[in-house]
C-alpha cells in the first residue's frame, strides 16, 4: 500500500501530501456526517414525530378536502436501522483504508489501535454533540454478528498440519493455563481487596466468587486481538499456530468458568461436587462444541457433493451450515467457537474438491472481508464504548488487575513450557516462550463477558468493567505496538514466504510414509501410525462420499499438482501471456535440458522406415492438433511401428521446448500489438486444466477444429500408459520448417483473425499448459475411430 | 543383577557411542530386532517384508532396501547386505533420532546432512551420486503406487515438473542445448532447505519397552 501511494507521486512523499489531506478531509467530514445521524438516531424522535403528526392533523382540519401532495419527504424513521448499519460498516471501511494510505502509520501503530483511536474519537464526537451513545457492542449483537465471521475464517483457513502437529501443547496452554491465570488472578485479586483495613473501601465488599468470575473473564486471550496483532509481525508458523490456537481453544474454558462462576456466585457457595460438575462441564462443552461443528461440516460436505449444477449458490452452503453450527452450539451453551473451528476444518477439504475455481475464490474473499469489516468494527466499537462508560475507576483494582495479568501470563507459559518440553521433540525456547507470553492479548470478547454481566447481581460491575477495559487497552497498545520491534530486536524465526514447491510436497508425503514404516518396524504404535490409519480410513470410507465423482479417488500429490498448475496457468495469463515465469527464479530451463540426451533425430529421408506420403502427413498432423485441443484422455502412445515416432520423450520435450518459444514469441507480438496480449481466452481458459472440468458448468469443449478427424488409437506400445500428449517426430519435422516456430498451422476453413499465427500461439499456449498438466480421470469420451483399420 | 547389568553397559556402550542412543532406547530396539528375526543373529528382508503394518506402505520396498544399504552405515562402502545384524539395524534407526535442546548449530547441521544423505540413497537407486529423472520418477511412482491408476498416470507429470524445479532453482541458466544430468547432493539440499529436515524426520524412540504392549504381532 505504501508503494502505489508512491507510485503517484515522482517526487515522492511532498507531492502526495494534498492527496492525503484531501482524503483525510473527506474522511472527517464523512465522520460528522456520520456521527450526527447515530447520536440522534438514537434519542427518542418522540417529539418530532408527535410535530409532524400534529402538523398533519391540523392540516386535514384545515383542509379537509384538499391534501397538499408530499413531493419530497422526509421519513428517517423508515430506513434508520440499515442505515446506521450501514454508516457504521462504511466508516469502518474508510477508517481502514485510511490507514493504509498513510505511509508510515501502518508500520508503526498496529491497525488495531488506530481502530480504537479513531472509536474513541467517535464517541467522543457523538457525546460532545449532546446525543447519547448507541450501545454498540451489545452482546448479543457482538456474538452473534461480529464474532462469528472472524472465527469461521480462522476456522476454515486453520494450517490443519501444524496445528494437529502442536495440539497438545496448544491444548495445554489453551486449558491449563487459562484455569492458572483464572485462578490466580481472581485469588489474588480478592486477597488484595480485603488487604487495607485502614482504608476501608469499597473493594472490600468484593466476595471471592465475583473475583473468581473476574478472573476468569479478564484471563481468556482473545483471538480477534491476536489475528489482528499476529497478521502483521509474520512470525514463524509455530509461534503464530500456538498463540492462535490457543486462544480459539480457550472459548471452551472461558465459557465454562464464565457459566459456573455467574451460577455459583448467585448461591454463594461452591461445594466439591460443584467442582467435579464443572470439570464434566468443560469435557461436555468443548467435546459437544466439537461434535456439533464436525456434524454440521459433514452436512456441508456432502451438499458440495451434489453442487455441480447449481454452481452459484456453492458459497452459501459452506457460510450457511458454519453459522447454523455456532448458533446450535450456542443453542446448548456450549463452545461456538470450537463448533466453528471444527466446522470449517472439518469440511473444508471435502467442500474443496468438490467446489468450482469459482466458488472457491468467493468464499475465500466473502470470508475474508467479513472478517476484516467485523474484526475493524469490534475495534471501532470498543473505542466507542469505552467513552460511554458506565465507568467507576478504581486505582488500586485496576493496577492490580494489569499487573496480575501479566505476572500470571508469565508465570503461566514458563511453567506449562517446562513440562510441555518433556513431551515435545522441537522444544520451545527461551524467546518461544517469551514471544507466546507476550503475545497473550486480550479483547472485546472479554469486554462483552463482562458487559453480560448482571447489575443487580454484581454490585461491582462497573468497576470490572472498567477494569477490563484498562487491560484491554494495555494489551493491544503496549503489548500490540511493541511486540514489532521486540521480534526484530530477539531476531526470532519470522515466516518462510517462500511458496510451496512440488518438491518440498513430494518429500513431505514421501517422509509420511517414511516415517510411518520405520514406526512399524519398531514396533510402537506412535504419531505417524496412527495418522496413517486416520489417511487411510478418509481415503477408503469417507472421501467416497463425500467427493463428487472421480476427485474421490484422488491421491494428495496429484491434487496439490493440479492446484499448483492451476496457479501457474492462471499467473500466466494474468502476466498478460507469460512474460513473467511462474517459478521465483526467472530460468531458462526447459523440459528438454532434464531429459536424456538421445541422438539427434535422423533425417526423414535417413530413416528407416517408409516415409508417409503428403497426404497422410497433412491427416496427421491434423490429426494431432485435435488431440492437442483436448485435455484428458491423452493416454495412449504412438505405437512406434506406426508413426515414425521417437520415444514419446522427445516429442514431450519439444512440447516444451515450443512451449518455450511461444512465450518468447507472446513477448514479441505483444510489442507488436497490444489487443492480443493477453490470450483472450474463451470464458473457460487454463482454469480448465484442472481433472474435475466435467462438473464445471462452462465445461470446456473445445471440438476438433475440423470435424471428421480420425483420432490416432493405437495399441500401446508400452502397457505403462504415458499421461501427456505425445507428438511425434513428423510434428516436430513439420514444425522445423516453420521458421518462427509456430506450432500449428489453422486449417483450412479456418475463420477468425488475421494474424493466424498469434491466435495459434495462445491457443497452443493454452493447449501447452494443458499438456503439462495430468489429464487425471478420463472423462467426456469422444468419438474415437482407429486411425489404422 | 548388577554384574549383568554392568556387561549389558559396555555391550552397549559401543553402540552408544557410535549411534548416540540411551541405553533404554537400545535394549528396546534389540527386544525389537530378536522379534523380527526370530532370536538370530540377522534379519534378511523376508523378516522384515513379513510386518503386516508395513503392506499398506506404498514405499516399502525402498525402506526396507535402505536397512540393507551399505550407504547407509557410514562407512564408505556401497553395495547391499543380504542380511543385517543388530549393529547395522541401530545405525539405520539413528538416522531417525530428534535433535535435543542441547543441540548445538553445528550438529544440528550434521544432523540435517545425514539425514538428507539418508533419503538422498534412497532414491539414488544405482550410486552415481546424482538422481536422474528416470530414478525420480521411479520415486514418485512408488509413493503413488497405492492409488490405483489415477496414480500413476500423474506420476510422471510429477516428476517432471519436480525435477524441472530443481533444475530451475539450481542452475537458472542454461542454454538449450544444455543437459541437466540429475539431482546432486547440493542441490537435493537446497531444494529441501524449507522442510527443516532435522525436526522433521524423527521418530519417538522409547525408553519403555512397548514390545510386550502391541496388539499386533509380527511372524517371523
Amino acid at each position: 500500500m505504501p508503494s502505489r501511494t508512491c507510485s503517484h507521486s515522482p517526487s515522492g512523499f511532498g507531492k502526495s501530501l494534498p492527496e492525503q489531506g484531501l482524503l483525510l478531509l473527506v474522511v472527517l467530514v464523512l465522520l460528522e456526517g456520520s456521527v450526527l445521524p447515530l447520536g440522534a438516531a438514537s434519542s427518542p424522535d418522540v417529539s418530532h414525530q408527535d410535530d409532524s403528526h400534529n402538523h398533519k392533523v391540523a392540516d386535514h382540519g384545515v383542509n379537509a378536502t384538499k391534501k397538499v401532495f408530499p413531493v419530497l419527504d422526509v421519513d428517517y424513521h423508515h430506513i434508520q436501522t440499515p442505515f446506521e448499519i450501514s454508516l457504521w460498516v462504511l466508516l469502518a471501511s474508510l477508517m481502514k483504508l485510511g490507514f493504509h494510505l498513510i505511509p508510515r502509520l501502518s508500520s508503526i501503530v498496529p491497525e488495531s489501535c488506530l481502530l480504537i483511536v479513531v472509536g474513541l474519537l467517535v464517541g467522543g464526537l457523538i457525546k460532545l454533540a449532546g446525543e447519547q451513545v448507541p450501545p454498540v457492542l451489545d452482546s448479543r449483537l457482538f456474538f452473534l454478528c461480529l464474532l462469528p465471521p472472524i472465527i469461521l475464517d480462522a476456522g476454515y483457513f486453520l494450517p490443519i498440519r501444524p496445528f494437529m502437529e502442536n495440539v497438545g501443547t496448544i491444548l495445554m496452554f489453551a486449558v491449563v493455563g487459562t484455569v492458572w491465570n483464572a485462578f490466580f488472578v481472581g485469588g489474588l485479586l480478592y486477597a488484595v481487596c480485603q488487604i487495607q483495613p485502614a482504608n476501608p473501601s469499597s473493594l472490600h465488599s468484593i466476595e471471592l466468587l465475583h473475583c473468581l468470575l473476574f478472573g476468569s473473564i479478564i484471563s481468556a486471550v482473545d483471538p480477534v486481538a491476536v489475528l489482528a496483532v499476529f497478521e502483521e509481525i509474520h512470525i514463524n508458523e509455530l509461534l503464530h499456530i500456538l498463540v492462535f490456537g490457543e486462544s480459539l481453544l480457550n472459548d471452551a474454558v472461558t465459557v465454562v468458568l464464565y457459566h459456573l462462576f455467574v451460577e455459583y456466585a448467585g448461591v454463594g457457595t461452591v461445594t466439591v461436587m460443584d467442582g467435579f460438575l464443572g470439570v464434566i462441564s468443560f469435557l461436555v462443552v468443548a467435546l459437544g462444541g466439537v461434535l456439533v461443528g464436525a456434524i454440521y461440516g459433514i452436512l456441508a460436505a456432502f451438499t458440495s457433493r451434489f453442487t455441480s449444477h447449481t454452481r452459484v449458490i456453492e458459497p452459501l452452503f459452506v457460510f450457511v451450515y458454519s453459522y447454523m453450527a455456532y448458533l446450535s452450539a450456542e443453542m446448548f451453551h456450549l463452545s461456538g467457537i470450537m463448533a466453528l473451528i471444527a466446522c470449517g476444518a472439518v469440511m473444508r477439504p471435502y467442500v474443496e474438491a468438490n467446489i468450482s475455481h469459482k466458488s472457491h475464490t468467493t468464499i475465500k474473499y466473502f470470508l475474508k472481508m467479513w472478517s476484516s469489516v467485523s474484526e475493524t468494527l469490534i475495534f471501532i466499537f470498543l473505542g466507542v464504548a469505552t467513552v460511554d462508560g458506565p465507568h467507576s475507576w478504581n486505582w488500586t483494582f485496576v493496577t492490580v488487575t494489569v499487573i496480575l495479568c501479566l505476572v500470571a501470563r508469565v508465570i503461566g507459559v514458563v511453567g506449562l513450557t517446562y513440562i510441555i518440553n518433556k513431551f515435545r521433540i522441537v522444544k520451545l525456547t527461551t524467546k518461544d516462550q517469551f514471544i507466546v507470553a507476550y503475545g497473550g492479548l486480550r479483547g472485546a470478547i472479554a469486554f462483552s463477558l463482562g458487559f453480560l454481566l448482571d447489575q443487580n447481581q454484581f454490585a461491582h460491575r462497573k468497576m470490572f468493567l472498567t477494569a477490563i477495559i484498562t487491560v484491554i487497552f494495555f494489551t493491544v497498545f503496549v503489548q500490540g505496538m511493541t511486540i514489532k520491534p521486540l521480534v526484530e530486536l530477539l531476531a526470532v524465526k519470522k515466516k518462510q514466504e517462500a511458496k510451496r514447491s512440488i518438491n518440498e510436497e513430494i518429500h513431505t508425503q514421501f517422509l509420511d510414509h517414511l516415517l510411518t514404516g520405520i514406526e512399524d518396524i519398531c514396533g510402537h504404535y506412535g504419531h505417524h501410525h496412527w495418522k496413517d490409519k486416520l489417511n487411510r480410513f478418509n481415503k477408503k470410507y469417507v472421501k467416497k462420499c463425500l467427493i463428487a465423482g472421480e476427485r474421490s479417488k484422488e491421491p494428495q500429490l496429484i491434487a496439490f499438482y493440479h492446484k499448483m498448475e492451476m496457479k501457474q496457468a492462471i499467473e500466466l495469463v494474468e502476466s498478460g501471456g507469460g512474460v513473467k515465469l511462474p517459478s521465483a527464479v526467472p530460468s531458462t530451463v526447459s523440459m528438454q535440458n532434464i531429459q536424456p540426451k538421445k541422438p539427434p533425430p535422423a533425417k526423414a529421408a535417413e530413416r528407416a522406415l517408409p516415409q508417409l506420403p503428403k497426404g497422410r502427413e497433412e491427416e496427421i498432423r491434423k490429426i494431432l492438433r485435435s488431440n492437442l485441443q483436448r485435455t484428458r484422455q491423452r493416454l495412449r502412445s504412438y505405437n512406434r511401428h506406426t508413426l515414425v515416432a521417437d520415444p514419446y520423450e522427445d516429442g514431450f520435450s519439444d512440447l516444451l521446448i515450443k512451449k518455450q518459444k511461444m512465450i518468447e514469441l507472446e513477448k514479441k507480438i505483444k510489442e507488436m500489438n497490444n489487443y492480443l496480449t493477453v490470450p483472450a481466452a474463451p470464458p473457460d481458459s487454463p482454469t480448465m486444466c484442472r481433472a474435475r472440468l466435467a462438473s464445471d458448468p462452462q465445461a470446456y469443449s473445445m471440438k476438433p477444429v475440423s470435424d471428421s478427424v480420425p483420432v490416432i488409437q493405437v495399441d500401446l506400445a508400452s502397457p505403462q500408459s504415458p499421461d501427456s500428449v505425445n507428438v511425434m517426430d513428423e510434428f516436430r519435422r513439420a514444425n522445423q520448417e516453420e521458421d518462427q516456430g509456430l506450432m500449428m498451422k489453422p486449417p483450412q476453413g479456418s475463420s477468425g483473425s488475421n494474424k493466424p499465427g498469434e491466435a495459434d500461439t495462445t491457443r497452443d499456449q493454452q493447449r501447452l499448459m494443458r499438456c503439462l498438466s495430468d489429464p487425471g480421470p478420463s472423462a467426456d469420451e469422444d468419438e474415437d475411430e482407429p486411425f489404422l483399420p | 543383577m548388577g554384574a549383568s547389568q554392568t556387561r549389558s553397559e559396555h555391550k552397549y556402550q559401543d553402540l552408544m557411542d557410535k549411534t548416540g542412543f540411551s541405553v533404554e532406547q537400545i535394549k528396546n530396539l534389540h527386544k525389537r530386532f530378536e522379534q523380527l528375526s526370530g532370536n538370530e543373529e540377522t534379519i534378511s528382508r523376508e523378516n522384515l517384508e513379513n510386518i503386516p503394518a508395513l503392506a499398506n506402505n506404498p514405499i516399502r520396498r525402498q525402506i526396507i532396501g535402505a536397512f540393507f544399504d551399505k550407504r547407509n552405515q557410514h562407512q564408505n562402502e556401497v553395495g547391499s547386505f543380504e542380511e543385517i545384524g543388530f549393529e547395522q539395524f541401530l545405525m539405520v534407526m539413528s538416522h531417525f533420532r530428534p535433535p535435543t535442546l542441547k543441540t548445538t548449530e553445528e550438529e544440528r547441521e550434521t544432523m540435517r546432512k545425514e539425514k538428507l544423505r539418508f533419503l538422498f540413497n534412497m532414491h539414488d537407486t544405482d550410486n552415481d551420486g546424482t538422481i536422474t529423472l528416470e530414478e525420480y520418477r521411479k520415486a514418485v511412482e512408488e509413493l503413488l503406487s497405492k492409488s490405483g491408476a489415477i496414480g500413476q498416470e500423474g506420476a510422471k507429470a510429477i516428476a517432471d515438473a519436480a525435477m524441472l524445479e530443481v533444475a530451475s532453482t539450481n542452475v537458472p541458466h542454461m542454454a538449450p542445448d544444455d543437459f541437466y544430468e540429475g539431482i546432486t547432493f547440493e542441490h537435493f539440499e537446497q531444494i529441501l532447505k524449507g522442510l527443516e529436515m532435522e525436526s522433521r524426520m524423527h521418530i519417538r524412540f522409547l525408553d519403555v519397552d512397548t514390545t510386550t504392549m502391541r496388539c499386533g504381532r509380527s511372524t517371523s
